[in-house]
């Protein structure tokens, strides 16, 4: 099946998300689409999907004009999108979740499982999946989850495949398989669209890669094209990919942490025994697929979870039992992984977002009143400092990029006096351009002799930032290298095989 | 991953009714302003339709299409006519003074829902959906009766005593909920509706005590005694108005309330609650604390209400002083936008309502249409759509989309 979008316009209001768009997918053909957060790539997708109409321009199936009013629509035309987040019944069986919607049934009526499992066998033979039909969801990996989500399609005899930015939630290894997989659906003549930012996986696996910027296709690049060429459509500039820094100079182990242990609200154990500690002038990197107790770590390192054993010390005081207020005035800096959630107020504006975490006292307060004389020279200061683009303080959070909103966490959290830097996924969602600046100020931070720890789950910005590395697996430390460990290592140990 | 998946859904579903519930407390002074206008409208679509004379008169509109029209002009004008007459200004009274008196009683009607409408608002700002004024101003009243009544003191200090008693007795009720509320989780809509009854029905026992707030030689009817005299909130521009001096309690909370939200650091941190107490967790707030200390001074407000209705009667009082003030200050609190200058706004307002209505009804326009065209302004409020629907106002979310375009064109400018 040859799928073409021809000039597809999709407009919100007064912002064009999609201009003009134009992409053709050969049968057989891996297709990457490159772009930043927001360039219109999703929304060219629903536009695909029939879960938007465009304003302009049409799809076309093998030449003919088609219009898809809704997903049933486009499944129908033998197109099949794998989201982000999965559309799965974890309490279900993969025969149950595959045929969901479209259940096979024997002549009395009743649902016919048997000719579920075959199909689902029969596909997942055909493919190399290895997937049990009868396996609950609920059991499987993540990366076998996002096969029955192919397979799902497939079942639907999808003969165009829309993978939206299916690696976020694997493991490396899970990635290389994930990629074989694509290459053998490509092989049998199933067509991909592979929606990502990841630079690497487009160079390993495309035949053909469109970039869009800020709704438009701005380049259509050679598969063989360099990494920072491919940064530099995506953002628009040139980009620095490789962050420059000194050897560490490191000092005193300011940051301690102890036999920790914490439980997650179903009293499941997240964090098991965990002990690591960080010195001055160090990035120490907790690298780690999702979802293996790296944000019940940093939130019991903040006082946000209560402690179940063992100890938190920062600069030989012990704060196991403190409360959040009292971590954060013994110096702990924090960037929490959901900055819309827990990081920010988006009715706020900058300057009052500036002071969140300090508003009851100097320079922020005289006594019970704001020291509003203050608040607004700072975030003048911050603003100017952090490079935050916005017509002016007094804008609402809410109103800023991705990139811009968490440039106001990071200079909220830098620009007071600290010991430690906890950041957890500081990059996530986040422009290329804004994550050279975090980098580089985490980086700074550093030099100036705080113990930084950096929580992601990005091996590429694990690998640009740590002096060393704690890889965690289930609840647990796998093991501490240092800086110089392959990509291919520090695989194996996050999923869950000690060094 | 399948409970967090679960729980994203969740999620997303509260983000939603969030959402909705903050732009409805929030209030954006247009929309408000086109809900009240909307609610005149209607008002006088009511007036129109059941009065005999426009009827008589349409049933003859091909013989005098005139009449027809401007019987409904009238119509409508004279119910709002007399609305101004009785709330603002008599314009055919003999003197200055009996033609402003007017004013001076939407003055007083205003000044409780003024001051309960505050302590309304204070909790909707923290994202609470505080519907306990009514049980809070009870309490508030038990309170400044049993001082007022029971306790003999000199002048001025006897009426301050009052105040501070009322005040105090809310506050307690209040806590009550933050308490529920932080310590059990309790929904403190449930609570506030629950607690509202309790208190109602606690006051009247009270009124009933002999020992306690019944009048001398009472009978058997839940009625107190005069307020003393020394308590009395005096009058305000002599013995010729009833406006007294509740008027400069109300006053005083306004800029209370506005100081406290405005410029201080409690409010920033009930108003960072209110937006996104996760964040606030985050930045090392308790919520919970929080959560607790909002009610309490949201009811402080109530209190002051209450000692305003209690301190000003005349022979006595029963439950029924409560006069629907703390059911009224939820829609002055959501009318005002929770705002303090849009509070004293939606007070007047509401004040000029229950001013006016005599007069109204004397005009032969029915009062009730007041009654509609304040269900009708809550209504609008509370359902955005149904106003953006009717004046085709764009909807928030594309708002923002542009004024993230307007931030992203001044990013290329810069």
């Amino acid at each position: 099946m040859k799928l073409e979008l021809r000039n597809i316009t999709k407009r919100f209001g007064t912002l064009t998300a999609n201009d003009n768009i134009s992409l053709t997918l050969e049968p057989g053909e891996i297709h990457s689409l490159l772009g930043e957060n927001g360039a219109g790539k999703s929304t060219l997708m629903n536009v695909l999907y029939g879960l938007l109409q465009p304003d302009e321009g049409e799809i076309l199936i093998d030449g003919a004009s088609v219009k898809f009013n809704g997903p049933g629509d486009a499944m129908a035309a033998g197109i099949g999108m794998v989201h982000q987040h999965f559309m799965l019944i974890p309490v279900f069986t993969v025969a149950e979740n595959v045929v969901l919607g479209n259940e096979p049934t024997s002549k009395l009526g009743s649902l016919d499982l048997e000719k579920a499992r075959a199909l689902v066998k029969e596909i997942s033979d055909r493919f190399g999946f290895q997937i049990d039909p009868d396996a609950k969801i609920q059991d499987l990996p993540v990366g076998a989850q996002q096969r029955v989500e192919i397979i799902k399609s497939l079942a639907r005899n999808a003969k165009a495949l829309v993978l939206d930015e299916p690696t976020a939630v694997l493991t490396p290894q899970e990635t290389d398989e994930l990629m074989d997989i694509m290459r053998g659906l490509a092989k049998s003549g199933t067509s991909i669209i592979f929606i990502t930012h990841k630079l690497r996986e487009v160079q390993q696996v495309s035949d053909r890669i469109t970039v869009i910027r800020q709704g438009k296709v701005v380049a259509s690049p050679s598969p063989k094209a360099s990494a920072s060429e491919l940064a530099s459509l995506m953002v628009g500039r040139e980009v620095d990919l490789n962050i420059k820094r000194k050897p560490p100079k490191v000092g005193a182990e300011t940051l301690v942490i102890r036999d920790l242990t914490v439980l997650d609200d179903r009293q499941h154990q997240m964090v098991d025994g965990v002990s690591f500690s960080v010195r001055d002038g160090e990035v120490l990197a907790i690298a780690g697929v999702q979802g293996n107790g790296q944000t019940e770590l940093a939130e019991a390192i903040l006082g946000l979870r209560k402690i179940h054993s063992g100890s938190i010390e920062v600069a030989g005081r012990d704060l196991t039992k403190s409360t959040v207020r009292e971590v954060l005035e013994a110096g702990l800096g924090y960037i929490p992984e959901d900055r819309k959630k827990d990081g920010l107020v988006g009715d706020f504006t900058i300057s009052e977002n500036l002071m969140l975490d300090g508003s009851y006292a100097p320079p922020f307060a005289k006594g019970f009143e704001i020291d509003f004389a203050n608040r607004d020279r700072i975030a003048e200061e911050l603003i100017a400092e952090f490079d935050i683009r916005t017509p002016s303080a007094t804008t609402l959070v809410k109103q800023l990029s991705g990139g811009n909103q968490q440039k106001v966490v990071v200079a909220r959290e830098l620009g007071r006096e600290l010991k430690v830097l906890v950041a957890s996924q500081p990059t996530r969602g986040v422009d290329v351009g804004s994550i050279e600046f975090i980098h580089e100020q985490i980086i700074a931070a550093r030099d100036a002799g705080k113990s930084v720890v950096i929580i992601s789950t990005e091996l590429d910005e694990v690998l640009a930032l740590a002096d060393r590395i704690a890889v965690m697996y289930r609840g647990r430390i796998v093991g501490i290298v240092d800086s110089k460990a392959t990509r291919e290592k520090l695989g194996k140990m996050m999923a869950g095989i000690a060094a | 991953m399948s409970a967090k998946k679960a729980s994203n859904v969740s999620q997303i579903q509260e983000d939603r009714v969030n959402s909705v519930l903050r732009e409805i407390m929030a209030g954006d002074p247009v929309r408000i302003a086109l809900s009240v206008l909307l609610g005149f409208f209607i008002g006088a679509i009511f007036m129109v339709v059941f009065n005999t004379d426009v009827v008589k008169s349409w049933s003859n509109f091909g013989a005098d299409p005139n009449l027809a029209l401007s019987t409904v002009w009238w119509t409508v004008q004279d119910g709002y006519g007399a609305l101004f007459t009785g709330s603002i200004f008599n314009l055919s009274a003999g003197s200055f003074v009996e033609g402003i008196r007017p004013l001076t009683e939407t003055l007083r009607f205003a000044a409780p829902l003024i001051m309960a409408g505050l302590g309304v608002a204070l909790t909707f700002r923290v994202g609470l959906f505080n519907i306990g004024a009514t049980g809070q101003i009870m309490m508030g009243l038990a309170g400044a009766t049993f001082i007022s009544t029971r306790t003999h003191m000199p002048i001025i200090l006897h009426m301050l005593v009052a105040v501070l008693a009322a005040i105090i007795c809310a506050m307690l009720w209040g806590v009550v909920v933050g308490v529920l509320k932080a310590r059990t989780g309790a929904h403190e809509v449930i609570v506030t509706i629950m607690l509202n009854y309790v208190a109602t029905s606690l006051f009247t026992y009270l009124l009933r005590e002999p020992n306690l707030l019944l009048e001398a030689n009472g009978a058997g009817t839940p009625k107190s005694d005069n307020p003393d005299g020394t308590a009395r909130l005096g009058r305000l521009l002599g013995p010729d108005f009833n406006l007294h001096y509740g008027l400069i309690f109300a006053i005083l909370a306004v800029f209370a309330y506005w100081w406290l939200m405005e410029r201080s650091t409690f409010g920033f941190r009930f108003k960072m609650v209110g937006h996104n107490a996760s964040a606030a967790r985050t930045a090392g707030i308790k919520v919970e604390n929080t959560f607790i200390w909002a009610l309490a001074i949201s009811a402080a407000f109530a209190g002051l209400a209450a000692a305003n209705q209690g301190l000003s009667v005349d022979g006595g009082l029963t439950a029924s002083i409560e006069a629907g003030i703390g059911f009224d200050a939820i829609t002055v609190a959501l009318l005002g936008g929770s705002r303090a200058g849009g509070v004293v706004m939606a007070g007047l307002l509401f004040g000029a309502f229950k001013a006016g209505s005599a007069t109204m009804q004397v005009s032969g326009v029915s009062p009730e249409v007041l009654g509609v065209v304040k269900a009708l302004i809550v209504l609008f409020i509370a359902a955005p759509p149904i106003i953006r629907a009717f004046y085709r106002l764009p909807s928030p979310s594309i708002k923002i989309i542009e004024s993230a375009q307007k931030a992203k064109a001044a990013k290329v400018v810069s």
